[in-house]
């Protein structure tokens, strides 16, 4: 008897088996691979390995003991990946300039020299007998680092190692951040504020108004999002339809700004997650029984009195699940914002795409991407928590 | 009064939320180049622009070939771990659950950025392959919700009637598991495939420029300079989206019916 159910487990983990293999490798690695490249920084230590493991006994006063000259010696004339040098070239450069056209010179000089011959890079280079180069290269060596993720929150370490707060100015991502809070924060409310009396009149009503009020969900909901963003990119523009119908009726003279700016983005945003909030409420309020209402008219409540006491109560936690779902999907939201926003409008993933696409500055792609994905994923935990099955709507 | 009030904001906001995408609709026939009314000639001009202008047919080839490898690896992968996972005998079959439903939670830039990062060094950025399994982990949530669903409406006292007439379990889930479910793993390859036609983001980090999908392709002219060919375009991935919706919302409606038929 105790072989069958062993063997059913057997069973059931070869079924499980392929997806587990393949989200591991093309879901969990992608992830893994972004969080690395936020914290690990080995251009340099890979290049140079013995003056990485030789420097770290340096006290960092006056110039480094002799072995750990000679090591950078020998790791220059070992060095043969010329695009890895070229890389730490860079890395070191952006850290103390002149640090290329020494680097060079240097490891030229130490491939010209035979191998016996030990080579004193005070005599070399005089700069080798400024302690800032050295200082430079002690910095760079680490191989993990927490220089992307401070950078990402606006703060750097200084010169002596405290944690200080970039110069105001000299980068945004605060602010950003803060953008991106403040704009699913309103698209959210606005999607409460008129998801909620939806929900509610949706289960209210019966037969064809209710298919009617549900359908009018669903179709938005089963559209492409881009088709939904195109549509509002339309309609939006200054010659677009809703400026032109205002126009029209004489409600205005000139048409209103409303693309390019946060009034788009929301009003977009807000289309699109609107669905994810009626859903969770409505499914909420039909397990209400439908007596309820009736049994508080019946007892003297008026119907104010009656929702604000039995309702609205019972519809809070649909209304909770479905403000944490819109906000978490509105806090990762790129097309949206990407082609209805302007300059100002852009978001967290914006930046994100910016970092990577743009200028190829992976580690700070990777620790802005860690900060997004570690907010989105204790708001799914939460909602996981608050919702007894933990699946998105829409599936 | 009050009546009023809600048969006016329940209208207003049925008005909110289909207007948009009935208003653009008819501009996919304007003879102009600018997406205005009112419409002053009509054309099929920007719908023939779509079938012959290289780039969007080849997005349109694109969408359909990355659409139905995604379709067919999510499905097969997704179908046969909800099997697993009807097994009671499992362990931590919650937490396998949240982990096969995550990418739809986790921020597309945020895996588009770790992919981009990986399958270069795997050598699959701008590949065929790469841009079809990116697509196909984005849609394993929708096949894994689909096809549990279907199977957790399946008696299992009709499986075990099977196996008690002498049904060997291959043949028990051949003539009854399977056919039973299969309205499930359809709707769910429906969802998958739509989907996949639908991502934009992951596509902009793994794909090149030969793998631009019809999604891509609207994304980047309405940036550059959008023209009626991307509300054609839209035109198009929403009747092609309805018809899978309805193709899906049928499915699960005729499952449901007999679902109740044979509940006495």
């Amino acid at each position: 008897m105790s072989r069958a159910p062993a063997r059913e487990r057997m069973g059931a983990l070869l079924l499980i088996v392929p997806l587990l293999a393949f989200l591991a490798v093309f879901f969990l690695w992608p992830l893994w691979t972004m969080v690395r490249a936020s914290v690990v920084d080995d251009t340099v230590s890979r290049v140079l390995p013995r003056t990485a493991a030789a420097i770290v006994s340096w006290d960092g006063q006056g110039l480094p003991p002799t072995q750990v000259q000679q090591a950078l010696v020998e790791d220059l004339r070992q060095a043969d990946d010329q695009q890895a040098l070229g890389e730490t070239v860079r890395r070191l450069n952006s850290a103390v300039s002149g640090f290329r056209t020494l680097l060079t010179r240097t490891t030229n000089a130490v491939r010209d020299g035979t191998d016996a011959v030990a080579v004193d890079l005070g005599d070399l280079d005089r700069r080798w007998k400024e302690p800032r180069f050295w200082l430079a290269l002690r910095d760079a060596v680490p191989p993990y680092t927490d220089r992307n993720l401070l950078a990402a929150v606006d703060m750097k370490r200084d010169a002596g190692g405290a944690i200080v707060s970039e110069d105001p100015g000299a980068s945004a991502n605060r602010l950003i951040m803060f953008r991106t809070f403040l704009v699913a924060a309103i698209v959210t409310l606005a999607s409460a504020a008129i998801g909620l009396p939806y929900a509610m009149l949706a289960a209210a009503v019966t037969g064809w108004k209710r298919t009617a009020l549900l359908l009018a969900v669903l179709v938005p909901l089963w559209t492409s999002l881009l088709v939904r963003t195109t549509a509002w990119f339309v309609l939006l523009q200054n010659e677009g339809l809703i400026n032109r119908a205002l126009q029209a009726m004489g409600l205005i003279d000139s048409p209103l700004p409303l693309i390019f700016n946060r009034v788009g983005v929301v009003i977009a945003m807000t289309h699109v997650l609107l669905p994810f909030m009626v859903l969770p409420i409505y499914s909420v309020l039909l397990s209400v029984p439908r007596n309820l209402m009736q049994a508080a008219a019946s007892m003297g409540a008026g119907p104010l009195r009656a929702f604000w006491r039995v309702l609205l109560p019972l519809s809070l936690p649909g209304l909770l699940s479905g403000s944490l779902l819109v906000f978490m999907v509105a806090i990762g939201y790129y097309i949206t914002p990407a082609l209805v926003g302007g300059a100002n409008d852009q978001m967290i993933s914006s930046v994100i795409a910016f970092y990577a696409m743009g200028t190829a500055n992976w580690g700070l792609a990777g620790a802005l991407g860690v900060i997004l994905l570690l907010v989105t994923m204790i708001l799914y935990f939460i909602y996981g928590r608050l919702s007894k099955s933990p699946q998105l709507l829409g599936a | 009064m009050f009546r009023t009030a809600q048969i006016l904001f329940g209208v207003s906001v049925v008005i909110f939320l289909l207007m948009p995408i009935v208003a653009i609709l008819p501009l996919a026939f304007t003879s102009s180049v600018f997406l205005t009314y009112p419409i002053e000639d009509y054309s099929l001009r920007w719908f023939v622009e779509l079938a012959t202008a290289d780039a969007w047919r080849l997005s349109i080839m694109n969408s359909l070939i990355i659409g139905l490898g995604a379709t067919l690896l999510s499905t097969i992968l997704g179908t046969l771990a909800s099997l697993g996972m009807r097994s009671k005998a499992l362990p931590f079959a919650n937490l396998l659950r949240t982990m096969f439903l995550l990418p739809m939670v986790v921020p597309a830039v945020v895996l588009g950025v770790g992919m981009q990062m990986l399958f270069v060094n795997l050598g699959l950025a701008s590949t065929y392959p790469g841009v079809i399994v990116a697509h196909a982990v984005l849609c394993v949530p929708f096949v894994i919700v689909s096809v549990s669903a279907s199977l957790q409406g399946i008696d299992p006292s009709v499986e075990k009637a099977a196996s008690s007439l002498g049904a060997s379990p291959v043949m028990v889930f051949r003539r009854v598991t399977f056919p039973l479910a299969l309205p499930g793993v359809i709707s769910g390859a429906v969802f998958a495939f739509a989907t996949s036609l639908d991502e934009v983001v992951i596509t902009l980090f793994v794909a090149g420029p030969n793998q631009r999908t019809l999604a891509r392709q609207m994304f980047s002219s309405i940036r550059e300079n959008i023209s009626p060919t991307v509300v054609a375009a839209a035109l198009l991935l929403i009747i092609g989206t309805l018809c899978l919706g309805g193709l899906a919302a049928l499915l699960r409606w005729r499952q449901e019916r007999s679902a109740l038929k044979a509940v006495p």
